[in-house]
C-alpha cells in the first residue's frame, strides 16, 4: 500500500505541474471548474426567474464571489487543522442554536436567524451542516472501523443533538438534512447493514407517530399535500401543481430562457429560490436538466474520489459526507419539485436564490480542496 | 508491533470506507436514474397534459357581451339606451384585513347585512385566487369620486363598469318597452346550447314589452377575447379577439310627441290610450296609466319599492292597453250595424221607434236604453249617433248570436291581434259554444240583446278595439298592430261586405257621432280633419271583495268606464285609436277629449294646422346598428 502511494506520486506531481498556479493555491482544477459552470449557470437561469432583475442577480454574484473567497481561504488550511478545530466548531455551533432560540429573531413563523451587532443576521444552522459531519468524522478518525455499537450510539448523540435544537426552530427540512449529513458519516464509517435496516424499519414505524403526535399543522398540511395536492388545488397543493405543470409543459427542449410563461405570469411561486428548479425545467426542458444533473453528478463523483484518494479517516470521512450531502441536497429540492417528496424548504445547491447556503456550501468545498491537495505534504510529514 | 498494527488497522478502515464509497455511488446513481426518470415521464410521457394545463392557467377566454341594440322612436328619438353602471368589487388577496376595509367603505356606501352576507357567499365560494368580488352593484357618482379619490389606501379595491339599460322616459314607455333585468338560469334554460354560448358575456335579458319581444334583435352575437392572464388574474396581453357584433337597433312607429299628449290627457286617470296608423298598423301611442319605473327593476328592484307597486290599488304594473279586458259598451256598434246590413234584417232607411226600451216577447223586465224615454224615431245613422240602444236590441235579436259572433270574429274580437308584444290578452267574443263550455248554461235571448250593445259577456282590451277600429277605417282590411317598424308574419284578413259602399256609410254614422246636434262626441267639437267615432261606457258591475277602499273612493269606482274609439281624417284615415278611462263614466265626456289631444298630436303641426305625417315604411329586416 505504501509502495502504492510512492508509485502514485510522480503521476500526481505531473499533473499538479499542468495546473501549477491553481495547484499552488490548492484548489482542485475539475472540482473548481465544475463549481464555477454550476454558479455561472445558476445565474443564468436566475436572471430569468427573476424577470430578467439585474439587482438580483448581482447580488447573487457577489455571494458567489464570497463563497468562492471563502472557499480559497479554507483551501489553504490543512485538513489536520480543521480536524483538530472540529470539536470546538462543533460546540460553538452549538451554543449558536440554543442562542438562536432563546434570542432569536423571528421570520415567516420560525426563529432561525441570529443578528449580530454590525453584522448581517445569518442562521446558525448552516454551520451546523459543516459541524456535525466534521465532529462525526473527527469522532471516528480515533475509533476503530467499522463502527461498534456504542460509538454509534455516541454518533447519534452527535448528530440528533443539534438536529434537535434546528427542528425546535422549527426547521423539519434543516433538521432532517443536518441529521443527514451525521448519518452519511456514520455510513461511511460502515455502519452494520443489520442497523440500516433496523433503521429504516424504525423511521418507517416512527414516520406516521410523528405526524399524529409530533407535527406542526403546517408540517402535516404539506405532507398531506405531498400524498394528495389535488385535493386542495388553489390553496396548499397550488405550488406542486403549478411546479408539475411548469415543467411538464416545458418538455425535452423547453420553452426557452425568458419563456416560460408559468414562472413568468407569476403561476409558480417561490420562483427563484426553493422553485427555481421548476422554472429550468421550463424554459430549458429535460435538456437542461440533463446539463445540470451532469454539473452535479460531476461534482460528487470528484468529491467521492477525493475521499477514496484522501489520507486519514477524518478526511475520508468528511470529505463523503460532505459530498454526498450535497447531492442529497440536489435530490431534495428536485424531489419536491417534481412531486416525489413533500414540500421542504431546501433551496437548490448553487442556483436558488439566497445567500447562506452558498455560502456554507462552498465553504465544504475549501475543506474538500484542502483534504484533496494537502495530501502528499502528510505523506511527507509522515 | 504497534506500527504494523496500526497500519492493518489502515488497511481495513481504508478497505471498508472504500466499499461504502462504491455503495455511495451505487446510491448516487439510482437517485440520478429515479430523478432523470421522473423528469423524463413530466416533460416527455406526460409533456402534452402539462402543456394543456399550463396554457389552461394563462389563456382565459372572455366572452364579449354585445351591446344591447337601441330603441329609437319614429323621429330617431332615443327611448332605451346603454349607460355604465358602476360596481364595487374586493379582491381578497390584495386586502390587507378585508373585515375593516368593508368597514372602511361603509362610510362611503350604504352596506346591509344583505350585501354583506351575499359577499361573503361570493368570497368563500370556489373560485379562482385574485378573482375580484362583488360588493356593492349601482354606485353613484359620488360614492365613485369619495373611492376612487382614495384608492391609494384600498388595496384591492376594484370599480367595474357594466354597460346597463336606462329607460330616459320612465313611466310613460314601461307599458310598451318593458324592461330587462339580470339574465336567470331560467332564461338560459330555454335557449338552445347555441344561444348559451352566444350569451355566456350577457348580463341582462329582455324581461317584458319590446325588450322580451326583441330580445333576439336587440342582443346581438357575443365576441370574445382569447387573454394571457398573470395568477392575479390581471390581463397581460390579448392573444386573440373577435369583436362581438351589437344589437340591432330598433325604430318604433311610436311618436313619442304623441305618446306624450295620450299619458297627459291620462293625468290622473287610471286608463288606456291606443293609436294605430291604419296605413300600416303601426302604434303610434301605446299609454296605460299609471305606470312604473322600469329603470327600477333593470339591475333588481328593491323589496320595498317592490311592494309599493304590488299593493297600489291603482295597479301600476297592469298594462291596462294590452292586458285589460273591459265590456267594449257601444264602441262595438259600428260593427254590430255592419252585422246586421250586411245579413238584411236591417238597412239605412229603416225606422223603428224606440220608447226607451226594448221589450222580449216572454222576458218580465224590458232592457233599457240609456235614455229614460227613449229617442223617438230612429235610423241606423241616428241610431251610430245618438247611440239607441234599442235600434241594436231589436236589429241584433232578429239577427242571432249566431250570425253577429261570426261576423264580429272578423274583426279579431276574441283573439289576439298578433302585436309584437308579449302577454296580450284575448278578451271574450261570447258564442253559444263558448257559454255552454266556460258557464255550463245555455245562451239566452238575453245575452243576446245584452252583446248587442258590448255588455254582458263580452270583453275585449282597448289595443283590440284600436285595431278593429282601425279595420273599420280600411274597410276591413284587418291591421296588425305593430310597435316596431318590422313586417308582421301575420297575413292580415279581409272582410268582404256584400255592398261595399256600407263602409263609407258607417263612416259617415261615426262622422256624426261627432258632428250631430245629438252626437255623444259633439263635446270634441270642430277640429281641422274630420273623425269619425263612437263612444261607449262599459259597466262596472260589481267590485272584488278584496278590494278596500275608502268612503269617497267607493262612489268613484262604481263608475262606468269611459270608452271611446275613432279615426281620422275620415276621407284618409291615418290614425285609429281606442281610449278607455276607468271609472270615467261617459265616453263622450271624458274618453272623447283625450282621443282629441291625441289625435292632435299626430295630425296637426305646432301651428295647429293639419299635416298629416307619412306611414312609416315597413322593413323586412331590423336596422343596421347606426354607427354614432
Amino acid at each position: 500500500m505504501q509502495r502504492e502511494y510512492l508509485h502514485q506520486l510522480p503521476g500526481q506531481s505531473l499533473k499538479a505541474s499542468n495546473s501549477s498556479f491553481l495547484a499552488r493555491f490548492h484548489l482542485d482544477t475539475p472540482l473548481l471548474l465544475n463549481l464555477l459552470v454550476l454558479a455561472s449557470f445558476g445565474l443564468f437561469v436566475l436572471y430569468s426567474a427573476t424577470n430578467g432583475s439585474y439587482d438580483a442577480v448581482a447580488t447573487q454574484a457577489t455571494r458567489v464571489g464570497i463563497g468562492f473567497t471563502v472557499l480559497l481561504i479554507l483551501a489553504q488550511i490543512p485538513p489536520r487543522v480543521f480536524r483538530f478545530w472540529a470539536p470546538a466548531l462543533y460546540s460553538f455551533a452549538l451554543v449558536l442554536l440554543l442562542l438562536v432560540l432563546l434570542v432569536g429573531t423571528q421570520k415567516k413563523g420560525a426563529q432561525r436567524w441570529l443578528t449580530i451587532p454590525g453584522l448581517a443576521q445569518f442562521q446558525p444552522a448552516e454551520l451546523a451542516k459543516v459541524a456535525v459531519p466534521a465532529m462525526v468524522a473527527w469522532y471516528f478518525h480515533e475509533r476503530q472501523l467499522p463502527a461498534r455499537l456504542r460509538d454509534v450510539c455516541l454518533a447519534l448523540v452527535i448528530t440528533c443533538t443539534p438536529a434537535a435544537f434546528i427542528a425546535l426552530q422549527p426547521d423539519l427540512g434543516t433538521a432532517l438534512l443536518v441529521a443527514i449529513s451525521g448519518l452519511i458519516v456514520l455510513f461511511m464509517a460502515g455502519l452494520s447493514w443489520r442497523l440500516i435496516a433496523l433503521t429504516i424499519t424504525t423511521t418507517a414505524i416512527a414516520a406516521p407517530l410523528a405526524y399524529f403526535f409530533a407535527m406542526h399543522d403546517y408540517q402535516r398540511r404539506r405532507v398531506d399535500t405531498f400524498f394528495n395536492p389535488e385535493a386542495d388545488p388553489l390553496g396548499a397543493g397550488w405550488n406542486i401543481i403549478q411546479s408539475k405543470t411548469a415543467i411538464g409543459s416545458g418538455g425535452l427542449s423547453g420553452k426557452g430562457w425568458f419563456n416560460g410563461t408559468q414562472s413568468r405570469l407569476d403561476f409558480l411561486p417561490e420562483s427563484s429560490t426553493d422553485f427555481i428548479f421548476a422554472v429550468l425545467g421550463e424554459e430549458l426542458g429535460f435538456l437542461g436538466f440533463s446539463i445540470l444533473i451532469a454539473l452535479y453528478l460531476g461534482i460528487v463523483l470528484r468529491c467521492l474520489l477525493i475521499s477514496y484518494q484522501a489520507q486519514d479517516n477524518f478526511a475520508r470521512l468528511l470529505s463523503a459526507a460532505l459530498g454526498l450531502t450535497f447531492f442529497v441536497y440536489v435530490v431534495v429540492n428536485i424531489g419536491m419539485v417534481t412531486g416525489l417528496l413533500p414540500v421542504v424548504g431546501v433551496p437548490l445547491p448553487l442556483v436558488s436564490y439566497g445567500g447562506t447556503s452558498i455560502i456554507t456550501l462552498l465553504a465544504g468545498f475549501g475543506i474538500l480542496m484542502s483534504i484533496k491537495t494537502h495530501r502528499k505534504m502528510h505523506i511527507h510529514s509522515s | 508491533m504497534r506500527t504494523s498494527s496500526t497500519f492493518k488497522n489502515h488497511h481495513l478502515e481504508q478497505r471498508i470506507i472504500a466499499v461504502r464509497l462504491l455503495w455511495a455511488l451505487i446510491i448516487v446513481t439510482t437517485l440520478s436514474t429515479i430523478i432523470a426518470a421522473r423528469l423524463f415521464w413530466l416533460q416527455s410521457t406526460e409533456h402534452e397534459r402539462y402543456t394543456t394545463l399550463s396554457d389552461k392557467n394563462r389563456v382565459q377566454t372572455l366572452a364579449v357581451s354585445p351591446p344591447r341594440g337601441l330603441i329609437y322612436d319614429r323621429h330617431g328619438r332615443l327611448l332605451a339606451l346603454n349607460q355604465p353602471n358602476f360596481s364595487l368589487s374586493i379582491i381578497p388577496e390584495q386586502a390587507t384585513h378585508p373585515t375593516s376595509l368593508i368597514e372602511q367603505l361603509g362610510e362611503w356606501v350604504e352596506l346591509d347585512d344583505d350585501d354583506i352576507r351575499r359577499f361573503e357567499r361570493r368570497r368563500t365560494s370556489h373560485r379562482r385566487p385574485w378573482e375580484p368580488v362583488l360588493l356593492k352593484a349601482g354606485l353613484t357618482e359620488e360614492q365613485i369620486a369619495q373611492i376612487v379619490a382614495r384608492q391609494h389606501q384600498l388595496p384591492g379595491v376594484r370599480i367595474n363598469a357594466i354597460p346597463t339599460r336606462r329607460y330616459p322616459y320612465g313611466p310613460m314607455l314601461a307599458h310598451l318597452l318593458g324592461y330587462v333585468n339580470r339574465i336567470n338560469t331560467n332564461d338560459l334554460e330555454n335557449m338552445t346550447p347555441e344561444e348559451q354560448s352566444n350569451y355566456s358575456g350577457t348580463h341582462f335579458h329582455g324581461r317584458t314589452g319590446i325588450e322580451a319581444e326583441y330580445e333576439r334583435y336587440l342582443h346581438g352575437q357575443a365576441g370574445y377575447q382569447k387573454v394571457e392572464i398573470n395568477a392575479r388574474g390581471r390581463i397581460l396581453r390579448t392573444l386573440q379577439e373577435v369583436s362581438p357584433q351589437p344589437g340591432a337597433n330598433l325604430y318604433l312607429h311610436l311618436d313619442l310627441d304623441v305618446q306624450q299628449a295620450a299619458w297627459d290627457a291620462l293625468t290622473g286617470r287610471r286608463g288606456a290610450v291606443v293609436a294605430i296608423d291604419p296605413r300600416n298598423g303601426g302604434v303610434i301611442a301605446f299609454a296605460s296609466r299609471p305606470g312604473y319605473d322600469p329603470n327600477l327593476f333593470v339591475t333588481g328592484i328593491s323589496v320595498a319599492d317592490y311592494s309599493k307597486y304590488r299593493d297600489d290599488v291603482d295597479q301600476p304594473l297592469f298594462n291596462r292597453a294590452l292586458q285589460g279586458q273591459y265590456a267594449p259598451g257601444s264602441t262595438i256598434k259600428p260593427m254590430v250595424g255592419l252585422a246586421g246590413l250586411e245579413d238584411g234584417v236591417t238597412n239605412w232607411q229603416r225606422k223603428i221607434w224606440d220608447p226607451g226600451y226594448y221589450r222580449l216577447e216572454g222576458v218580465e223586465r224590458p232592457f233599457r236604453d240609456w235614455k229614460r224615454g227613449g229617442h223617438g224615431w230612429v235610423d241606423m245613422k241616428t241610431a251610430m249617433a245618438v247611440s239607441c240602444d234599442t235600434y241594436f236590441y231589436d236589429m241584433t235579436f232578429k239577427l242571432g248570436i249566431d250570425k253577429l259572433h261570426a261576423f264580429l270574429s272578423q274583426f279579431g274580437l276574441g283573439e289576439r291581434t298578433g302585436i309584437d308584444l308579449p302577454g296580450e290578452s284575448r278578451g271574450i267574443l261570447p258564442s253559444r259554444e263558448w257559454k255552454r263550455a266556460s258557464k255550463g248554461q245555455p245562451w239566452y235571448h238575453g245575452d243576446t240583446i245584452n252583446t248587442s250593445i258590448g255588455q254582458g259577456y263580452m270583453l275585449t282590451t282597448p289595443l283590440q278595439l284600436a285595431a278593429a277600429t282601425a279595420q273599420i277605417a280600411r274597410h276591413g282590411k284587418a291591421v296588425i298592430p305593430r310597435v316596431a317598424q318590422l313586417e308582421s308574419p301575420v297575413v292580415p284578413h279581409q272582410i268582404t261586405l256584400k255592398d261595399s259602399r256600407n263602409w263609407q256609410k258607417m263612416h259617415d254614422a261615426m262622422a256624426a257621432v261627432v258632428t250631430s246636434a245629438q252626437g255623444t262626441a259633439r263635446r270634441i267639437g270642430s277640429a281641422p280633419y274630420s273623425i269619425a267615432a263612437k263612444t261607449g261606457t262599459s259597466q262596472v258591475f260589481s267590485l272584488g271583495l278584496d278590494q278596500i277602499y275608502d268612503a269617497d273612493e267607493i262612489e268613484e269606482r262604481l263608475r262606468d268606464h269611459a270608452m271611446f274609439v275613432g279615426f281620422a281624417p275620415l276621407e284618409e284615415p291615418a290614425i285609429a285609436i281606442a281610449v278607455l278611462v276607468e271609472n270615467g263614466g261617459g265616453g263622450g265626456s271624458t274618453a272623447a277629449p283625450i282621443a282629441r289631444q291625441v289625435m292632435d298630436a299626430w295630425l296637426l303641426n305646432t301651428d295647429g294646422e293639419l299635416a298629416i305625417p307619412e306611414a312609416n315604411p315597413i322593413l323586412n329586416t331590423p336596422q343596421e346598428p347606426q354607427v354614432p
